[in-house]
């Protein structure tokens, strides 16, 4: 177990190292920062001085040791466009995302589970053939649309839901959430529906496809030659073992969802990270561009390994497996 | 992070190969041509095709879209992109069949006085050109270095495969999105608009390799203890031959099937860069419409401004997607 997860920490160091180095190659090779700090008529002694002042004259090794150095610091630098700490930039943006990001991963667990399930054992109903061609529709469909049609809907036709922004926030601490007021839980169901909707097929798919897997083996038809009640043999068997790759897609497509936010985020005008790093891009912003990709890096890494410890602890097979190997 | 996790089922059902598929067609001259076209029409696929319904108006559908996409200069009333032929007074022209419509724009115009319908035409243009190159560089990207790290193996294998791993982690969307933003500081500003659609094509391509390369890689990995690859090499054969010559075609059945799910992605990934604003300039974007600035149309009620467009690539990306569900269901041999 304890070689299991160093050797995964390990590899969790080394992917975040290795995207750490990318952005700090665009730091290093995309524009030029002593120019758009002191901009064009600067004179060259300013120049060599600020060059100095930043340690770009420095060897790329010893500046890239120092860029991780300051980053496990979690100081990025200031965003050229807002001349404010990059790291407060994304301190105030990061509840608004995490919590979209959460309750859209709750909603596509707790509808697509039922839903896949449902469309596994009751195959031939017609229920279950409107839920699939449904799903492929929810496929097809690029989640800018899914919102767009939703504003078109409940924000203009119906006029029930607020169409962008987060209502009003209460602060705890410096997280400011917008779970505890009534017009924070309005702004929140449409993007928490766009963003969702997508994994939610997904989900159903996966949890139906697994089950109808699960449901021709032969442990199955054993625990019907037992005798044991359709619901038992349903929940207590075949939807336990259906579960295991669940966990590990639900984990992975959490980071999706994260990333994904960008486009939920956009069309709902969100005030999260993902719409932070869009406006960074449109304008050029490197710090803030190169904290993002650090930051979602670091959300996966630690994704991946908190699933795979899952795994580990679900999938008694692996640890025989390493157990027999090591005898 | 190459756990003993099943990331796909279509990269977990790969290892199985079609039998009749990846057969190596004889060349056998013109006069054949009639017992080549009836063979096809007796093969297993054509067969499957005829018997569901679903791929058949899938395929109309497609049929439909390509043939818009590419006749679009013949088909569309007027040329969205000739300036110098816009009106300014006919934006906001509702569709043809309310009450303010004018017969010449069926669908109604945009804000600038652009006809939809050829909007539409041309925007499938670029939404299918753009998809289509993309898949083909990364279906040829993907392919390639897969093969080399199934049938190299070793060192080579364990750094393209570690690679395509940490990729994986990332959504596609990301790195396409970082390296469009990327191409756009790097890049001069005026050149922006006229290489937009090349910098999507590479950044969509780029972003979409590893499906490929992991499917092509573990085919391979069967492929290469086959009796042929060994004949192959017996009589001397060189290795990048017997890779090309003889392994390819017989590990690309699942290539086929991803590629058209991956068109479907690629077209969906080109709207959505478009709308976020980094991707073709938004009046030539298929729903460029869409955008923020879409939302405003829909709030002041000039609807069909998003709707018509949106509804043209929904169709698009849904007809794309039953033909690839149908055929990766019509190659897997368990379902049959």
């Amino acid at each position: 177990m304890a070689a299991f997860v160093l050797r995964r920490l390990a590899q969790a160091v080394l992917v975040m190292l290795a995207v750490g180095l990318i952005a700090f190659s665009l730091f290093t090779f995309v524009g030029d920062p002593v120019l758009f700090m002191l901009g064009q008529d600067a004179t060259p002694e300013d120049r060599e001085r600020v060059t100095r002042l930043l340690g770009l004259d420095q060897p790329f090794w010893v500046q890239y040791a120092n860029f991780v150095a300051r980053a496990l610091q979690g100081d990025f630098g200031l965003s050229l466009r807002q001349v404010r700490p990059v790291s407060t930039l994304f301190l105030e943006r990061l509840p608004a995302t995490l919590e979209l990001s959460l309750v859209a991963a709750l909603l596509a667990l707790a509808v697509g589970i039922p839903m896949g399930v449902y469309t596994a054992l009751r195959r031939n109903t017609w229920l279950a053939q409107l839920f699939l061609a449904v799903s492929l529709i929810g496929v097809s469909l690029p989640t800018f649309l899914i919102g767009i049609l939703l504003i078109l809907v409940f924000a203009v036709l119906l006029g029930w839901l607020p169409s962008f922004g987060r209502g009003d926030t209460v602060a705890l601490g410096w997280w400011s959430t917008g779970l505890l007021t009534a017009s924070g839980l309005k702004s929140l169901i449409l993007p928490a529906i766009t963003l969702g909707l997508f994994q939610m097929t997904l989900i159903m798919r996966l949890v139906r496809s697994e089950m109808l897997e699960v449901l021709r083996t032969d442990y199955i038809r054993f625990a019907r030659a037992r005798g044991l009640s359709d619901r038992s043999v349903h929940f207590r068997h075949a939807l336990k073992n259906t579960l295991v790759p669940v966990i590990t897609i639900a984990g992975l497509q959490l980071g999706a969802i994260i990333a994904f936010a960008i486009i939920t985020e956009t069309v709902f005008q969100w005030p999260g990270m993902g719409l932070l790093f869009i406006q960074a891009v449109t304008v050029a912003d490197i710090p803030v561009m190169a904290a993002y990709l650090c930051l979602i890096a670091l959300f996966f890494v630690v994704i991946n390994l908190v699933v795979d410890l899952l795994y580990y602890a679900v999938d008694p097979r692996l640890r025989f497996d390493r157990a027999a190997a090591a005898n | 992070m190459t756990g003993p996790r099943r990331v796909s089922r279509a990269s977990s059902k790969s290892g199985r190969r079609h039998g009749t598929h990846g057969a190596p067609v004889r060349r056998t001259g013109g006069s054949h041509l009639i017992a080549r076209a009836r063979r096809a029409w007796d093969s297993d696929l054509a067969w499957s095709f005829r018997q569901s319904p679903v791929a058949m108006l899938a395929a109309l559908l497609t049929l439909l879209c390509v043939g818009g996409a590419l006749f679009a200069p013949w088909l569309a009333p007027t040329n969205p992109f000739d300036s110098a032929a816009l009106n300014l007074s006919d934006g906001f022209t509702p569709p043809a069949w309310t009450e303010k419509g004018q017969a010449k724009y069926l669908l109604g115009t945009d804000d600038q006085g652009r006809d939809l319908l050829s909007t539409i035409l041309y925007g499938a243009r670029i939404s299918l050109a753009v998809g289509v190159a993309s898949v083909l560089l990364s279906m040829a990207m993907g392919v390639g270095l897969g093969l080399v790290a199934g049938y190299a193996g070793g060192r080579l294998d364990a750094f393209i495969m570690r690679v395509a791993d940490i990729q994986l982690s990332f959504p596609a969307i990301l790195i396409a999105l970082l390296i469009d933003g990327v191409a756009r500081i790097v890049l001069p500003r005026e050149t922006h608009d006229s290489i937009a659609v090349y910098v999507l094509i590479v950044a969509i391509g780029l972003s979409k390799w590893v499906d490929f390369a992991r499917t092509v890689r573990g085919s391979t990995l069967v492929e290469r203890q086959k009796e042929y690859v060994q004949a192959a090499r017996v009589i001397g054969r060189s290795q990048a031959s017997i890779m090309f010559r003889h392994v390819l075609p017989n590990v690309m059945g699942p290539v086929l099937v991803i590629a058209t799910i991956h068109l479907a992605l690629a077209i969906i990934t080109e709207a959505t860069l478009s709308f976020l604003g980094v991707g073709v300039p938004p009046h030539q974007a298929l729903a460029g419409h869409a955008d923020p600035v879409g939302n405003d149309f829909m709030l002041s009620g000039e609807w069909w401004i998003t709707v018509f467009p949106g509804a043209a690539l929904i169709v698009l990306v849904l007809s794309v997607n039953l033909l690839g569900d149908w055929l990766r269901d019509a190659l897997n041999p368990r379902l049959r």
